[in-house]
């Protein structure tokens, strides 16, 4: 069964990974240094407001998944988060101004269609949900 | 040097999945109550597989900020999806989870969908 709370954290992981994936994008693409010529240059770019943005919303997006995983299997996330994909192709779009072609919107619909019918399978198939642990 | 990047991210990407999937599902379900959530830290601080899998995700991190910045983020995000199959198979093989014909169908929608969004 899929409780609410559960589709409310998978839309939360989504949301904070695609927002943090396209500020960490903003952040880094003003910084002038090549990042992986220069490994030391990655503290720089994090001091960067928008770098730093990303970070937290990426680290946020952490803790949800770590929640998920605690009632759901890997097979199961896997495929229903990566509508974050398609979200993260719309940001670009939008925001940054990369371009989105026709074959583009052909795998966000496969993208959805796939992730419903994963989303329609048991999200856990190897242990009993073991409820609360508030130690 | 793209590839390698992405090669890189993948491979830890992956191990970072497996490592905090199975740590979490002998941790139980911390969804149910607010004590649960709030247990979610002292996991990340205490858990040595999920310290392990934090330590994965960095190096898949740092592989990802060197990709994003030398590419579009339209192809450097759906890209790091060729862990799709990696993962699904160890899911299968090492976590022991049930893919039946309905997940695996679709698991390849899913990925047929992110290798044309990523061309």
């Amino acid at each position: 069964m899929h409780s609410p709370r559960t589709y409310l954290l998978l839309a939360l992981f989504v949301g904070l990974r695609a927002f943090g994936n396209l500020s960490l994008a903003l952040g880094t693409k003003r910084f002038p240094e090549a990042l992986s010529i220069h490994p030391a240059a990655y503290l720089g770019a994090m001091l960067d407001p928008f770098a730093a943005a990303g970070i937290i919303m990426l680290i946020l997006a952490i803790f949800a998944r770590m929640a998920i995983f605690s009632v759901a299997d890997l097979s199961f996330v896997l495929p229903v988060t990566a509508v974050g994909y398609v979200l993260a192709a719309l940001l670009g779009h939008v925001i940054l101004y990369e371009p989105v072609s026709g074959e583009r919107w052909a795998g966000a619909f496969l993208i959805f269609a796939g992730a419903a019918l994963v989303g329609s399978t048991p999200k856990n198939t190897t242990v009993t949900d073991r409820v609360g642990q508030s130690r | 040097m793209k590839w390698v990047l992405l090669s890189l991210m993948i491979a830890a990407t992956a191990a970072s999945d497996l490592l905090q999937s199975h740590a979490m599902k002998r941790e139980g379900n911390v969804t149910e109550t607010r004590a649960g959530l709030a247990r979610l830290p002292q996991i990340l601080a205490a858990n040595r597989e999920v310290i392990l899998s934090i330590v994965c995700l960095a190096f898949s991190f740092f592989a990802f900020m060197a990709l994003v910045q030398a590419e579009p983020l339209s192809f450097a995000v759906p890209a790091s999806a060729g862990s799709f199959v990696v993962e699904t198979a160890l899911a299968r093989v090492v976590l022991k989870e049930h893919i039946g014909a309905r997940r695996l169908a679709g698991t390849f929608l899913v990925l047929c969908g992110v290798i044309l969004v990523a061309r």
